[in-house]
């Protein structure tokens, strides 16, 4: 008869130990990674209009589609590009391409055109090897021409390497574009 | 003890003298624990040295005794020796029970069953601590998958988890030292966490009827139990060492027990284990490394009506995730799948570096038990487990050492019980159990994949069986579950609204940021289970089970709150907050033939589930990192239908073959397609040598066939090249080619004294170096599985 006293003392107390308090409600989290955009600034050497290129995905891998605007190029003309990835999750907008910067030996943008776009892309920055980095590059606007241009950057690529398809290493950002050279 | 006995005997056979006499005494000889009637228990009566022994029904008979006070002695070899008092008056009846133990030192097995039945009307497939310890360098995952009808969904080769008869994660119970585990297991990259080395007996139910544990084990019930301690004096331990050379590594395990014969014990136990990269017959697996450290410490007091024990563990494992398998969308994905060789392969190396998990979880219970002689045993027990899981992903500046998801999962559980015989053929149990659960995830800089909650449950069960004759038994419980969720939940408004949750949970909304509100969710779940189920004995050593379970699972907080991209799978993956309790209905049965040379059971089954929660890709969804598919949660009505089939035969003295069967097949039966991710047909035979006199020489040879899954959905996707302007098909359904695996696994013993014992064992597995991919590793799309392997095992009993 002790033990069951005993017993029941154990399960009432284990009862009121286990009902406590309802916690406070969390904080929101700060995304410190996310690229919410992309904006490639090509400033023309003839002194035209500027060209924005521009994705923004507010809601990340959230149900909305990325937000698109695009630009066309003038035939034979030389442009200076530079690219800024935001994270606009959080505010004020944080620069991410500073932070690509930082860690140039780690990432590498490329640069691909499909359809018959006839766009070539030099020049680009370096990282502290001496190897591609690309968030500055040269662009030169060929012959009339429709199709895609696609800037891709890669987290970790093998370094260097002849593009793409012996880079590596996981996609950060993957932005297409339809373009034409009129 | 035994002292007190002799003195007892050099007493008694003073008093005893010569009279003329004719009365007889007789009982039976039975187990204090389960009740097993024990056969060969040698029974003296002082003085007169008359002797006889217990027959194989645990009965014995004296003659020619006197009305008298008689000093018995009753022994056993794997029992502590006892003196009774028995007064004799005409022809008496009088039935002894014995602390009936396994003899952990030096290694004796026993014949009969040291481990109570779980479940008295379903097969349980067992594996012993001969058969664990050939596993001690891997997990329980890697062991339960030797078992017929038990495969494993694993990530790489270091994440195993059990799958039973198609089933996996939430839906398979592990109990590990009579606690419910909570590690997390709703995740198919989670294994459990539990370290082999502390298992001595490892048994696989493969259905919900073990209601005392739970009633939502839809697939089955693992059960992990560590080994007993006999009451006497003594002080012994073990220590096993593996060496491998696929992984170049080793694993380091050793324990010591300390008993006394008033029952106190303790035992200490401790495991190390490091492996580097593991290697294909081609190429080395970049970052699969492994780093696992676990240590338990158990105290308990034992005697025939009562007992207490303390127990704690703590597991660490550190686990490196395939380099290779770590991507972006769906573009970086098609480059997995075109390229004949994994993404990234470097040079060998121990290092573990992102992707990689590091869990840690702590398991602590105090429990005790005590004998009433009018109403059977009662035991009340509370454990604590605290689980840590970290998972690091490859990131950017000042996130570089920070894990991208950090969550803690504290989980309190009271369980009262009681075993009672409420007549000679009626057994029942009884029992109650509390919880509560809490889950906080710390701010890592990643939206949380698993939001924070607290989980109170309230379970009562009540299982009963009856021995209706010698051949038949019947079984009947049922098992009530009450749980209540209290989460907090930050939505992106965006899906909250996609999702018409603005309209359908408007109350939950607590408060409204700027890109995501916070709600608070308050769920509960009311599930009833049961299980009917008859047994009938026939012929010389066979039998045939029957059983009916149902089952009710409350979904999990994945299947619920999940809203994300889910890294580790490379897809977004969205649960649904109005999901209900998946119910399981299993019918199976089993014929089982059981002589000394050879063993046979077929076990045909279905299970018929509706509310069946499942994952499946619906659409394709661009992000600023490329197209990525889209999986959502969805309740459905499945059916698995399958059997397993298990054949062991001695064709000649020593020599043994051993044949493994089973085959499931699960059904969508709302879509009539093949349900995703089920086990292939796989058969496996095996050739034993084992002669236990010539040093327990054991040599074995083991063919595994695994077939290509031929059922399966096709969940390919097409994505947009832009460089093409094409479409072009992602291939993620089809499942690898057939393949076969030689293994190859020996052991000696080596005496170094009587009290000591030296094992070498040799293994093989992979013998001819077959490159292969298996359907149930989720990094198949990637990498090939293990290439050929040598172990080296040495272990010293002393």
């Amino acid at each position: 008869m002790k033990n069951m006293k005993f017993l029941t003392t154990v399960v009432l107390a284990s009862t009121l130990f286990i009902g406590c308090s309802k916690d406070d409600a969390p904080e929101p989290v700060n995304e410190e990674e996310v690229i919410t955009t992309l904006t490639v600034t090509l400033v023309p050497n003839d002194g035209s209009t500027t060209i924005t290129l521009q994705t923004r995905d507010l809601d990340g891998d959230g149900p909305n589609e990325p937000v698109i605007t695009t630009g066309n190029f003038a035939t034979g003309v030389s442009y200076s590009g530079r690219i800024v990835l935001l994270n606009e999750t959080v505010d004020p907008a944080e620069d991410i391409t500073e932070e690509v910067e930082e860690e140039s030996l780690e990432h590498q943008f490329f640069f691909t055109t499909g359809g018959d776009l006839d766009i070539t892309i030099s020049n680009e920055n370096l990282d502290s090897n001496g190897d591609k980095l690309g968030t500055e590059f040269t662009l030169l606007a060929g012959a009339v021409s429709t199709g895609t241009l696609t800037f891709t950057l890669r987290h970790e690529p093998t370094k260097p390497n002849t593009g793409l398809s012996d880079a590596g290493g996981e996609t950060d950002v993957f932005a297409t574009f339809n373009v034409s050279v009129e | 003890m035994r002292n007190y006995a002799l003195w007892i005997l050099l007493f008694s056979s003073i008093t005893s003298m010569s009279q003329n006499c004719d009365h007889s005494l007789s009982g039976i000889v039975s187990d204090n624990h389960d009740g097993q009637l024990l056969t060969g228990v040698t029974l003296i009566i002082a003085g007169t040295e008359q002797a006889v022994q217990t027959g194989l029904d645990g009965t014995y008979s004296f003659s020619n005794l006197c009305n008298d006070t008689y000093y018995i002695q009753v022994s056993h070899p794997y029992c502590l020796t006892k003196g009774f008092t028995v007064n004799v008056s005409g022809d008496t009846t009088k039935s002894f029970k014995l602390e009936h133990h396994i003899e952990e030192l030096n290694q004796i097995t026993l014949e009969g069953k040291a481990y109570g039945d779980k479940t008295k009307t379903l097969l349980e497939s067992t594996l012993n601590t001969d058969e664990l310890e050939r596993f001690s360098s891997g997990s329980v995952g890697d062991a339960l998958k030797s078992l017929s009808g038990v495969s494993s969904l694993s990530t790489g080769n270091t994440v195993v988890k059990p799958m039973i008869n198609g089933l996996h994660s939430s839906r398979v119970v592990i109990i590990n030292n009579g606690v419910r585990m909570e590690d997390q297991e709703w995740g198919a990259e989670h294994a459990p966490n539990i370290d082999i080395n502390t298992v001595s007996n490892l048994t696989v139910i493969k259905g919900a009827g073990a209601l005392q544990y739970s009633g939502d084990a839809v697939g089955g019930v693992i059960i992990a139990e560590a080994s007993k301690v006999p009451v006497k004096d003594s002080l012994y331990g073990k220590t096993l060492m593996t060496a491998t050379s696929n992984g170049r590594g080793l694993s380091l395990s050793s324990q010591l027990t300390k008993s006394d014969q008033n029952g106190w014990y303790s035992t200490l136990q401790g495991t190390l284990k490091r492996f580097g990269d593991f290697e294909t017959p081609d190429y080395v697996l970049s970052n699969t490394g492994v780093f696992e450290r676990n240590a338990s410490l158990k105290v308990g007091f034992n005697r025939f009506d009562y007992g207490f024990e303390g127990y704690y563990s703590i597991f660490k494992n550190e686990i490196g995730i395939l380099a290779a398998s770590h991507l972006g969308g769906a573009e970086d994905l098609i480059r997995a799948l075109e390229s004949p060789l994994p993404l990234t392969i470097n040079d060998f190396s121990y290092t573990i570096d992102a992707p990689k998990q590091d869990v840690t979880h702590h398991l602590a219970t105090v429990k005790g038990y005590k004998k009433f002689d009018d109403f059977g045993t009662l035991s009340l027990q509370y454990d604590f487990q605290r689980n840590n899981r970290l998972e690091y992903d490859i990131r950017r500046g000042d996130d570089k050492e920070k894990p991208s998801v950090d969550l803690e999962l504290d989980t309190h559980t009271v369980l009262l019980d009681l075993e009672s015989s409420l007549t000679d053929e009626i057994d029942l149990k009884f029992g109650l159990m509390t919880g509560y659960q809490n889950n906080f995830a710390s701010d890592t800089g990643v939206r949380r994949l698993i939001p924070d909650y607290e989980k109170y449950d309230l379970g009562l069960y009540i299982i009963a069986d009856y021995q209706l004759s010698d051949q038949w038994l019947l079984e009947a419980g049922a098992r009530y579950e009450y749980s209540y969720m209290d989460v907090f939940k930050f939505y992106r408004t965006s899906f909250w609204e996609s999702r018409n949750y603005d309209q359908l949970f408007p109350e939950i909304v607590i408060e409204d940021l700027e890109n995501q509100i916070l709600t608070n969710p308050e769920l509960s779940f009311k599930n009833g289970s049961g299980t009917l189920g008859a047994s009938y004995a026939f012929g010389e050593s066979s039998k045939l089970f029957f059983n009916y379970s149902i089952a009710s699972r409350a979904p999990n907080a994945s299947e619920l709150f999940s809203e994300g991209l889910h890294h580790s799978a490379s897809r977004i993956e969205l649960g649904d907050l109005s999901f209900k309790s998946e119910i399981g209905h299993k019918v199976s049965l089993t014929f089982q033939s059981d002589s000394d040379t050879f063993r046979f059971n077929i076990n045909p089954y279905i299970n018929t589930i509706s509310d069946f929660i499942i994952i499946e890709p619906v659409e394709v969804q661009k992000t600023l990192r490329g197209t990525f598919q889209v999986w959502e949660y969805r309740q459905t009505n499945a059916q698995l239908l399958g059997i397993d089939v298990d054949a062991s035969y001695e064709f000649a003295q020593n020599y043994r073959l051993n044949t493994q069967f089973s085959l499931v097949k699960g059904k969508d039966q709302t879509l009539d397609a093949p349900l995703i991710g089920m086990p292939p047909v796989n058969i496996r035979n095996e050739i034993v040598y084992q002669n236990p006199e010539f040093n327990h020489i054991r040599l074995s040879l083991q063919s595994a066939y695994h077939f290509k899954q031929n059922n399966y959905p096709n969940n390919n996707f097409e994505v947009f090249m832009p460089e093409t302007k094409t479409y072009k098909l992602v291939d993620v359904s089809t499942p690898p080619d057939a393949y076969h695996l030689l293994n190859f696994s020996s052991s000696i013993d080596l005496n170094i004294n009587q009290k000591s014992k030296f094992t070498v064992g040799f293994t093989i597995t992979n013998l001819l170096d077959t490159s292969y991919r298996n359907y149930l590793n989720r990094l198949r799309y990637f990498a090939d599985d293990l290439g050929r392997n040598f172990l080296l095992n040495l272990k010293i009993n002393y």
